[in-house]
């Protein structure tokens, strides 16, 4: 009974997604933008990163597949969460028999279908347009750090909603969590020799360590199977961490 | 089973400083329509919201259907449907879908055609959400409360923001829930809204129930009758029994628990000196006087 609610749950926010085709073309056409425009600006340089050689675009096409994961788990989740609490809909949800997780549940399948998605469509685009290689012996561990990726960001999505006080600060919370990260963790920007410090604040984060592994499964010289466990990790303890404060301090009212 | 649906003894809820329930007694009976009528802030929602189990009561003992709502147990929230006091709805379904998925939360929900027949939504079943109207949302937000067919169907304000129009409608509607078989337990901040639903009516002022009773009974308890006639001088000039009269709009008004005697020498004074008490009306005190009387200045 409640397996198959939280099944329909997930059709649920799915069909509410398409039904606003604006913000589902925009949700999917921003990491194309950046896909395009970082390499068009980086693309044919030769780059160094942790002592290992590869080009631009072997850099760019997982780089943002880990942006689009985070913009559809972490930013969608965190904003669109805070925004469902404050008009009273999670509220009106939890006067009802639905398990509270089958709700979850339902949102966090969402957002991580539409990662799938992205990444099918920017690895497509990297590999029609700029001829980046799409991982084959790797693909287990590229799909692992996928889900994982998707679970943590998606958690820590869920926790950060604890902290916005309302829909209106949704957006600039969310968003100041997350742009700087995009700059220090070899996503908008390979960090070739960065400041100890800098590079020091990028491992903290799971972000880094997301797109390593991610790109560690595209690079071409990588053998086996293309899991990066120190990686992993790390995104599976914030993703614990994220999971507990989630399920801490979670509000399904709106704040007064 | 109990013939109560509600059972409430000394519910108290602070929030701070603030006490906004300050230990109240509340019966409802199976099967009734019970309207808790009340000002902003008196503590209506904060009642409601405690026998729904969205929040907790600090003392007091609160059983809805024989249960305790605070354990927020999913087979008691199989048992009651909510509609609280603001309408949100996830604006990009349409109604059947919204009211499809709802029926999908309880184990054994009503008809879908049922309930878009009951809000009266029949016209606007593939419509989005978003493009409904604030009235016609309001009565989607009624189905979806109605969705697992409940014992006891919780209404926070069902009507505020309605035109007349659409304010009949939503009585006639909830006067259908009780003929199904359901307590309907309502707030309100309107009488006359109470007086046509409610079969017991409580004034809730200041976390406190100021009077409970039938819509008769509490126009009984204030056995005052309202006398009224056009006038144009002063107290001084009106028999004892009208001294008490106040003036309004160039009429004498008097309030008397004793119409009979007021009336006898009135009508004496008046013939005795030509007075022809144009105008005269002599009217039962309205609920809604008893109401602002009893809730005080902030119903106003």
């Amino acid at each position: 009974m409640s397996a198959s609610m939280a099944l329909r749950q997930v059709g649920y926010e799915n069909r509410s997604f398409w039904r606003n085709p604006a913000a589902a073309f925009f949700t999917f056409l921003l990491p194309l933008i950046f896909l395009v425009l970082f390499n068009s600006i980086f693309g044919d340089s030769e780059l160094t990163i942790d002592g290992r050689d590869l080009d631009g675009s072997t850099f760019y096409v997982p780089g943002i597949a880990a942006l689009a994961v985070v913009s559809a788990c972490y930013t969608n989740m965190g904003m669109m969460v805070t925004i469902s609490r404050d008009l009273g809909i999670l509220k009106r949800v939890r006067g009802t028999p639905l398990p509270p997780w089958a709700y979850i549940f339902g949102r966090l399948a969402h957002a991580m279908l539409v990662s799938l998605l992205l990444v099918l469509i920017v690895t497509g685009v990297g590999a029609v347009a700029y001829g980046t290689d799409v991982p084959g012996n790797t693909l287990p561990g590229f799909t692992v750090t996928l889900m994982l990726g998707a679970v943590t960001f998606c958690a820590l999505g869920l926790a950060l909603t604890a902290v916005i006080p309302n829909a209106d600060a949704a957006p600039a919370i969310t968003n100041a969590t997350v742009l700087p990260l995009l700059f220090i963790s070899n996503v908008f920007i390979p960090l070739q020799d960065p400041p100890a410090w800098l590079a020091f604040v990028g491992d903290v984060f799971p972000l880094k360590h997301f797109a390593a592994a991610l790109q560690t499964a595209f690079h071409p010289d990588t053998t086996g199977a293309g899991f990066e466990w120190g990686d992993l990790a790390v995104i599976a303890a914030w993703g614990v961490a994220g999971t507990a404060l989630a399920v801490r301090f979670f509000s399904w009212e709106p704040r007064r | 089973m109990s013939e109560l649906a509600v059972e409430v003894r000394g519910l108290r809820k602070t929030y701070g400083p603030v006490v906004a329930v300050g230990g109240i007694d509340l019966s409802v009976r199976r099967g009734e329509i019970f309207a808790l009528i009340g000002p902003n802030g008196a503590g209506k929602t904060t009642t409601l919201e405690i026998l729904e189990g969205h929040r907790r009561a600090d003392a007091g003992h609160v059983h809805v259907l024989e249960e305790d709502p605070a354990r927020n147990e999913i087979a008691f929230k199989e048992r009651i449907g909510i509609v609280l006091q603001s309408t949100s709805i996830q604006p990009y379904l349409t109604v059947e879908e919204t009211i499809e998925q709802f029926r999908g939360y309880y184990p054994a929900p009503r008809p879908l055609d049922e309930l878009v027949d009951i809000v009266g939504l029949e016209a606007s079943r593939k419509k989005l959400v978003r493009r409904l109207s604030g009235g016609q949302q309001r009565r989607l937000d009624v189905a979806m409360g109605l969705a697992g067919d409940p014992e006891l169907l919780f209404l926070d304000e069902p009507t505020t923001g309605f035109d007349p129009a659409a304010r009949r409608g939503a009585w006639e509607m909830i006067r259908g829930l009780k003929s199904l078989g359901k307590t309907v337990l309502l707030t309100t901040h309107y009488m006359d809204e109470a007086q046509a639903l409610a079969d017991t009516v409580a004034i809730i002022r200041n976390g406190l129930i100021v009077a409970e009773g039938t819509p008769d009974e509490l126009r009984a308890g204030q056995a005052e009758t309202v006398i009224s006639f056009r006038f144009a001088g002063s107290a001084a000039g009106l028999p004892p029994a009208a001294a008490a009269a106040t003036f309004e709009n160039g009429r004498a008004v008097l309030r008397t628990v004793d119409p009979t005697t007021a009336l006898h020498e009135l009508t004496g004074w008046a013939k005795e000196r030509g007075e022809a008490l144009e105008g005269l009306s002599v009217t039962p005190v309205s609920l809604e006087d008893v109401y602002l009387g009893l809730a005080g200045d902030e119903a106003e």
